[in-house]
């Protein structure tokens, strides 16, 4: 193959990329973009599309649905953006921050909505949570920690330290440890920081919380929940009981979680969608977040951890993992 | 595709073409195996995104940006020639450290420019070329970037250096310092790499800190493709390269994100970027193995240089 035959299959490739399908009048285009597969962002994608499938918008009917992952690159997530806006579709997603400010980036005067964003204002996509302003609105994963803590106090009356263990480089990481950092003082905690920019280096931001905390905490970060069970691990083998902020992670090992559900989630997002879908101005409706959070509880690991699940808790608990 | 995503691939691909120009002075005009560029990356746009939201003249910021990048290369450089690290090792050792570093700098681990003055925001106005605006800065800066070191690698200083990528042995006979040539080298590499993090925090609108991950199968991606259609006999040749293919391999992202070519989807551009760098690989070996014209006579050229300046 020479220099030209080159040049040639690579306009061959090009050219054959097909032209926007034809636009009808009568088919909601949607687009979503994310940064990462994960869990939870599948989720949320579900939950989303299955809300506007019950609000009579169902995929391949009224809805032309395009969805992409940046695969963890940001200047694909870039290009995946412009490919988008060049779409004209009826509304752009972004599912996590670095999706959303990408479509932010290149939307103009297209309508952005985004989900499982936890820090909507830190991140610059919106001016305050009441009254997004601009074309942008969406859902926000972040979670109160007062009933977490609660429940941790519940569950362990004598604990004082409580050892958290994060990704620095998450920014929705940060802003949960932040957020915990301010509450942990009421219930009468220490905050003890644990990082691990990688999921190899779990096991040893685990081991290093050991002899030094009565409890574990875990955010809803995707890096430390991807190894939560070498932190079960160590819980069990320590005694220490580690509480999760994800529903999932009580069944990998966790003993207990008030979780955030973001199948839950993408449905608020969904219903979001719908109301701009049908014309509302999406800069006045406000940021979604779930104020309901389940209980599960995994009895086994209780055990392990040397942790007496009381009757009360077991009956409001919404699943209990023998 | 539409024109948005064309010109979102020009976009990325210059951008990435600086990464590319830096590559190809580690990798082939020295000889260096360089890693440092998955970290350098995203220092040049910790630095510029931090200076930007703390009000810095965002030309100055573009130039602290570049000046941190080139500072990681020096210390990648520092850890193989003077504490005598393996080249590969020591990028790896300055990309690692550089996550924290970064992660300090920035002090969370994502800064939004949005609304923010940047080098891109005079222009939109200015040149009303809409969506194309961006486009036109990168290639400006792009064809300077290629030109700049089209023109250092044929000073006396740039022809030494490319000696001592080629053959340190002969390059010490001609009394070359090898080691004072590899700092320079991956300065200047990777000061190219951090100003492409800088502009391309600019023209995203985000730093953040995971967005090395990658820059340099990337920029070797570009590097093999433009090497593929161009050679790399000639300095200006492989330079125009870098550019060519760091477009060329985007087009191919846009094309397989446009969905259905092939039946590509975006979950497998990983496996297509392999392929790509694969295929140019072998490209460029059965092109190497023809009769091709003969390489520049770069000893030769040194010799004359020193000669007429003694």
């Amino acid at each position: 193959m020479n220099r030209r035959d080159v040049t040639r299959l690579v306009a061959a490739l090009l050219l054959s990329a097909p032209a926007a399908l034809a636009e009808t009048t009568d088919v909601t285009e949607i687009a979503i973009t994310y940064i990462v597969d994960h869990p939870a962002i599948d989720a949320a994608q579900q939950g989303m599309l299955d809300a506007l499938a019950e609000g009579g918008y169902a995929d391949g009917e009224k809805l032309a649905l395009t969805v992409q992952s940046a695969q963890g690159s940001m200047p694909t997530q870039l290009q995946i953006a412009k490919e988008f806006a060049g779409r004209e579709p009826d509304l752009l997603v972004g599912i996590s921050t670095p999706s959303a400010q990408a479509l932010q980036s290149v939307a103009g005067d297209r309508t952005v909505l985004f989900s499982a964003v936890t820090d909507p204002v830190a991140a610059k996509l919106v001016e305050t949570l009441e009254t997004p302003g601009a074309n942008i609105t969406g859902t926000t994963d972040k979670q109160p920690f007062e009933p977490t803590l609660e429940l941790i106090r519940t569950l362990l009356p004598e604990a004082t330290t409580l050892g958290v263990i994060y990704n620095a480089g998450e920014a929705n990481s940060v802003a949960q440890v932040e957020a915990l950092g301010d509450a942990v003082g009421a219930f009468g905690f220490e905050l003890v920081e644990a990082t691990a920019a990688q999921t190899a280096m779990v096991p040893d931001a685990a081991l290093s919380l050991a002899g030094r905390v009565d409890a574990i905490l875990i955010p809803t970060d995707s890096t430390i929940v991807s190894a939560i069970e070498s932190v079960v691990n160590v819980g069990t083998k320590a005694k220490i009981p580690v509480i999760a902020s994800d529903t999932d992670s009580v069944e990998r090992g966790a003993l207990a979680a008030l979780g955030f559900d973001y199948y839950k989630l993408g449905w608020l997002t969904g219903e979001i969608a719908l109301r701009i879908l049908e014309g509302e101005d999406p800069g006045a409706i406000p940021v979604g977040a779930l104020d309901t959070q389940d209980l599960y509880l995994n009895a086994s690991s209780a055990e392990a951890m040397g942790v007496t699940l009381s009757d009360e808790l077991l009956t409001t608990a919404t699943k209990v993992i023998q | 595709m539409s024109l948005f995503a064309i010109s979102g691939a020009i976009e990325a691909g210059l951008l990435f073409s600086l990464v590319a120009l830096g590559v190809y002075l580690s990798f082939r005009v020295l000889s260096f195996p360089d890693l440092t560029v998955d970290g350098s990356f995203p220092l040049g746009a910790a630095v510029t995104a931090v200076a930007i939201v703390s009000d810095v003249n965002p030309y100055l910021a573009t130039l602290l940006g570049t000046v941190a990048g080139g500072l990681a290369g020096l210390l990648s450089g520092y850890l193989n020639v003077r504490l005598r690290i393996l080249n590969l090792l020591a990028g790896i050792l300055t990309m690692v450290a550089l996550y924290s570093i970064n992660l300090r700098i920035m002090g969370r681990p994502n800064i939004s420019l949005y609304g923010e003055e940047t080098v891109f925001t005079p222009f939109e106005q200015f040149l009303g070329l809409g969506i194309w605006t961006n486009c036109v800065l990168l290639l400006i800066v792009a064809v300077a970037m290629k030109l700049f070191v089209d023109w250092f690698l044929a000073t006396e200083i740039g022809l030494a250096l490319r000696a001592s990528g080629e053959n340190p042995g002969m390059a010490r006979a001609q009394s070359i310092n090898n080691g004072r040539m590899t700092l320079l080298g991956m300065t200047i590499s990777n000061g190219l790499v951090g100003l492409a993090g800088s502009l391309f925090a600019q023209s995203q609108g985000v730093a953040d800190v995971n967005m090395g991950i990658g820059t340099i199968v990337t920029g070797l991606a570009a590097l093999i493709i433009g090497e593929t259609l161009i050679g790399n006999a000639r300095v200006a040749g492989a330079t125009l390269g870098c550019l060519i293919g760091a477009v060329l391999y985007r087009f191919f992202i846009a094309a397989a994100l446009s969905a259905g070519v092939l039946g590509i989807q975006a979950q497998d551009l990983n496996l297509v970027t392999a392929i790509v760098v694969a295929v140019a690989v072998v490209l460029s070996q059965a092109r190497r193995n023809r009769p091709g014209p003969a390489r520049p006579a770069l000893w030769q050229r040194l010799t004359r240089r020193r000669f007429q300046k003694g």
